[in-house]
C-alpha cells in the first residue's frame, strides 16, 4: 500500500506549480479569460512543451504513458492557478477518443498536432435536449455514395469555438437514446455546413452551440467502426469526469486554505473572525469535505487503471460527492468570506464559479446517485 | 500509488480470514448476527479465544504479550473482524488501561495488572466523565488525597459502561487543586471494585438496557501504589488513552458489513412486501451513505500509510470519529426505515418482525451516544480547528 507521489508525479505537481507561482497569478489568468480567445496561446504552447498535453497518450504516439492517477495529479495542480487553457476539450476529450478508436492516418492528421499544441479540438458530447444522456444523440449520419452527410446540433462544446476540430457522435442506427448506433466523426470546423455560436461560461472559460447543416464527410472521418461508438464515448467521459473531479478537489483545497487564513487576518469586535466556533466548525466541515473527497478520488483513480463495473461506480461515486460536499463547500467559502466573497475581484469567486460549473459537467450529483442507487 | 498488500500481507490475511471462518463459534455469531445484547460470559469466552490464538493484544508491544503486527497488519486483521462480524474486545483493559499501564506504569503495576488484562481475567471499566464534567473533563472534581500510604478518594464518577460486571476501575481524579492549570493536579489512579465506600447504582438508556452506570466514593482508601505515573501527569496519560479510542471508532468494517448486509435485505421480499430495493429514495439515501463509507475508507487507508511510515497517528483520529460515527447513525436510521411499521414493537428479546426488525430501533436509540463518547463530535472538531487548522 502506498499513497505517495512517484517520481514522474512528483516532477509534474513542482513543475506545474511553478508555472502557477511564476507565470500564471490571478490577475494573468482574468487577462486570458477576458480576451477574445478566451486563453493564451503562448501558455498552451507551453504546455506541449512541457509534455502536459501528452500525459495520457502511449509512447509510440508521442506521449508519456500516463494514467489516471498522473492526470489527477497534473489536474489538482492546475487546479490552484484555476487554468483557463482547454486542457479538458483537447487532451482529455478529443486526445480520449482519438487514442482509443483512432487509426494510425486519423491520429497523424489530428492527434499528434493536438499534442503539439498546433490544432485545437473538442469532443461534442452533449446535445440541447440530453441533459447528461451520453446516448441521447439525435444528430444524424447518412450515407450518401462514399460519403456522410451530418445534420443536428451540439450543445455546451467545450472550446467549441477556438477547436480546429471537432469530434462529433452521430446517430447512424437505432433511435435517440440508444447506444447502439452512435458513430464518432471528426469533422474540421471550417467544413462547409459547420457553424458555430460561441459563448463564454461562468467560470471564464469557453464553449459553444455547433449546428451540422448536410455537413458531407468522407469515409476516413469516421472514427473507429460504424455504430459502435459508444463504448469510447463512454470511456472517454469517464476519464474527463474524473479529470474535473481532481481539478474540484484541488479548487476546495484552495477554498478551504484561503478561507482559513482568511478567518485569521479579518477581524470584526476585535478579534479575528476565525475564534468564532460556529466559523470553526464550518471550516472543519470544508476540511473533512476535502479529505473525504481527495479520497474516494484516489479510490477512483486507481480504480479506473482497472476497469470494470467498480470503475464505473467510483466515477459516479466521486462525482456525487464534488456535486454535495464540494458544492457545499464553495459556498461556505463565500460565506465566511462576507461581503468580499461576493466580489469580482476576489479570487475566491472565481474558484466557486469553477466548482460550480464541474458540479454541472458530466452528470449532476443526484443524476450519479441515481446510478450508484440501482 | 496503490493499494495493494505484499504476498506476505496477503498471506496473512488468509490466516485471519481462515480463522474467523473455523474458530468463531456459531452461538456467539448468532447472537451477533441478531443484534441482541452479548451476554458478559459468552464475551469473555470469545475473548479467551482469541488470547489463546495470541491475538488477543493486537496493539501491544511483543515484551507484554502482543502480537507485534504492523499497521497494516493490524488493519487486515481489524477488517477481517468486521467483517466477520466477531464481538469486539471490550476495550478498557486491553485498549485503554493496558497501553498506560506499559508506557507510563512501573515494573511492578505491568506485572500485576497486564498478563490478567491479556488473559481477560478481570474486567475493566473507565472513570473519567463526573455529572458536572463531561465534554470538560478537566473539570473533573473527585478528588484523591494522599494521606500516608494509600489515597483517599471521594466523588463521583459516570458513564460506566458495563461497570457492572467490571472488578478493577481506572480513574482520573484530582490530586492537587492549588494548580495554575485545571489540567495540572490531574492523577491517574487504578482502585479495585471491591474496596470499601463504593456503590455502583445503573443508569438506564433511552433503549431501556442497563449498559452503564454511575459509581460513588464515600472515603475510598486505595493504596499509593495504585497510582500510575507520576503525580499531576494524569490529564497528559489520559489524553494519549483517549485517541486510542477515537481511532477505533471510526467503525469502518462493521459498518461496511451492516452496509451491505442492508443492500442483501433490500433486494428480498419481506412480509409479501415487494422488495425494498424498487424503492428509489430508500436506494438513493444507501447509496450516498455507500459513498461516505468508501470515503472513510480511503481515508483510514491514507492514515494507515502515514502511520506505516512511521507518522505518529494525530488529529485525523478525531476525523475518523466524526466520519465513522456519522456513519453508525446514518446506517441505523435506514435500518430502521426498512423495518418500517415492525421498528415499533418495544419487545427486546425476543424480537418480532424478520431479522430482528424491531432491534432496529432500539440500536438507532441507542446508538445516539456515538456521537457523543470518547469526546463528543463538536468537541472534536473544537480538536481539528486547533490542531489543524490553526484556529
Amino acid at each position: 500500500m502506498d499513497f505517495s507521489l512517484n517520481e514522474l508525479q512528483t516532477l509534474m505537481a513542482d513543475s506545474v506549480g511553478k508555472f502557477i507561482d511564476n507565470e500564471y497569478d490571478f490577475d494573468t489568468r482574468q487577462q486570458y479569460a477576458e480576451s477574445e480567445r478566451g486563453f493564451s496561446d503562448d501558455v498552451w504552447k507551453t504546455f506541449a512543451e512541457l509534455g502536459w498535453t501528452a500525459v495520457p497518450f502511449a509512447e509510440e504516439d508521442g506521449g508519456l504513458d500516463g494514467d489516471s492517477v498522473d492526470i489527477m495529479v497534473l489536474m489538482q495542480s492546475l487546479a490552484r492557478g484555476l487554468v483557463v487553457e482547454p486542457y479538458i476539450a483537447n487532451v482529455i476529450l478529443a486526445g480520449g477518443i482519438l487514442k482509443r478508436v483512432g487509426n494510425e492516418a486519423q491520429k497523424e492528421q489530428w492527434l499528434y498536432p493536438m499534442i503539439a499544441g498546433e490544432l485545437q479540438a473538442t469532443l461534442a458530447f452533449n446535445e440541447p435536449q440530453a441533459r447528461y444522456e451520453l446516448a441521447s444523440v439525435a444528430t444524424s449520419a447518412a450515407r450518401d455514395g462514399d460519403e456522410w452527410v451530418l445534420n443536428g446540433h451540439k450543445g455546451l462544446v467545450l472550446n467549441g469555438g477556438t477547436s480546429d476540430l471537432l469530434l462529433i457522435p452521430a446517430r447512424t442506427a437505432g433511435n435517440v437514446g440508444d447506444e447502439h448506433g452512435i458513430t464518432l466523426f471528426a469533422v474540421a470546423a471550417d467544413s462547409d455546413g459547420m457553424s458555430c455560436e460561441a459563448y463564454a461560461t461562468v467560470d471564464g472559460l469557453r464553449a459553444a452551440e455547433i449546428t451540422l447543416d448536410g455537413v458531407r464527410l468522407s469515409g476516413d472521418a469516421v472514427l473507429g467502426n460504424v455504430d459502435e461508438g459508444f463504448a469510447a464515448l463512454a470511456a472517454t467521459i469517464d476519464d474527463a469526469t474524473l479529470a474535473v473531479c481532481a481539478e474540484a478537489v484541488g479548487i476546495m483545497y484552495a477554498l478551504k486554505d484561503k478561507t482559513v487564513q482568511y478567518s485569521k487576518d479579518r477581524s470584526q469586535f476585535g478579534v479575528p473572525i476565525g475564534s468564532f466556533q460556529v466559523l470553526q466548525h464550518r471550516m472543519v466541515d470544508m476540511l473533512m469535505a476535502c479529505e473525504q473527497a481527495q479520497s474516494l478520488l484516489m479510490w477512483a483513480v486507481m480504480t479506473n487503471a482497472e476497469g470494470g463495473e467498480e470503475s464505473r461506480r467510483a466515477v459516479s461515486a466521486i462525482k456525487y460527492m464534488i456535486g454535495t460536499a464540494g458544492q457545499r463547500l464553495g459556498e461556505d467559502a463565500v460565506q465566511i468570506h462576507g461581503g468580499m466573497g461576493v466580489t469580482w475581484e476576489l479570487d475566491v469567486a472565481h474558484y466557486f464559479k469553477r466548482l460550480t460549473a464541474i458540479c454541472t459537467l458530466f452528470g449532476s450529483a443526484d443524476w450519479h446517485l441515481d446510478k450508484l442507487a440501482t | 500509488m496503490h493499494v495493494t498488500f505484499s504476498a506476505r500481507e496477503l498471506e496473512f490475511q488468509e490466516e485471519v480470514r481462515t480463522f474467523f471462518r473455523d474458530e468463531y463459534p456459531d452461538d456467539i455469531r448468532k447472537v451477533m448476527d441478531s443484534g441482541e445484547e452479548m451476554p458478559p460470559d459468552m464475551q469473555i469466552r470469545w475473548q479467551q479465544i482469541l488470547y489463546r490464538k495470541g491475538w488477543a493484544a493486537t496493539n501491544w508491544p511483543v515484551e507484554y504479550g502482543g502480537t507485534g503486527w504492523s499497521p497494516v497488519e493490524k488493519y487486515i486483521y481489524a477488517r477481517e473482524e468486521g467483517h466477520a462480524n466477531a464481538p469486539l474486545f471490550i476495550p478498557f483493559g486491553m485498549t485503554m488501561v493496558a497501553p498506560v499501564v506499559y508506557t507510563y506504569g512501573s515494573e511492578e503495576q505491568k506485572q500485576r495488572f497486564l498478563p490478567d488484562i491479556l488473559a481477560s481475567n478481570v474486567w475493566w471499566c473507565q472513570g473519567y466523565s463526573e455529572p458536572g464534567a463531561g465534554s470538560d473533563l478537566a473539570s473533573l472534581k473527585t478528588r484523591a488525597d494522599l494521606v500516608g500510604d494509600h489515597y483517599v478518594v471521594n466523588g463521583t464518577k459516570t458513564w460506566l459502561t458495563l461497570g457492572q460486571h467490571a472488578d478493577w476501575i481506572f480513574c482520573l481524579v484530582r490530586t492537587n487543586t492549588d494548580v495554575a492549570r485545571r489540567q495540572e493536579g490531574i492523577s491517574f489512579l487504578l482502585i479495585d471494585m471491591k474496596t470499601p465506600g463504593i456503590s455502583v447504582k445503573p443508569i438506564i438508556l433511552l433503549d431501556g438496557k442497563h449498559e452503564v452506570n454511575e459509581i460513588h466514593f464515600d472515603n475510598v482508601e486505595v493504596p499509593a501504589n495504585n497510582l500510575v505515573g507520576e503525580e499531576g501527569k494524569g490529564w497528559t496519560y489520559g489524553k494519549v488513552l483517549l485517541q486510542h479510542e477515537r481511532t477505533n471508532s471510526a467503525n469502518t468494517f462493521r459498518s461496511q458489513y451492516r452496509a451491505n448486509k442492508l443492500r442483501i435485505q433490500a433486494s428480498k421480499s419481506v412480509r409479501g412486501a415487494p422488495p425494498l430495493e424498487n424503492d428509489r429514495n430508500f436506494m438513493r439515501k444507501l447509496a450516498a451513505v455507500e459513498v461516505e463509507l468508501k470515503g472513510l475508507e480511503y481515508t483510514e487507508l491514507r492514515t494507515l500509510a502515514a502511520v506505516a511510515s512511521g507518522n505518529a497517528p494525530g488529529p485525523e483520529s478525531s476525523f475518523l470519529k466524526i466520519k465513522g460515527t456519522e456513519i453508525v447513525q446514518a446506517i441505523d436510521a435506514l435500518y430502521m426505515e426498512a423495518a418500517g411499521y415492525y421498528s415499533l414493537p418495544y419487545r427486546a428479546d425476543p424480537a418480532v418482525g424478520e431479522g430482528g426488525e424491531s432491534l432496529s430501533s432500539l440500536h438507532y436509540f441507542n446508538h445516539r451516544k456515538v456521537t457523543i463518547f470518547a469526546g463528543s463530535n463538536e468537541i472534536q472538531k473544537n480538536i481539528i480547528a486547533k490542531h489543524v487548522l490553526g484556529l
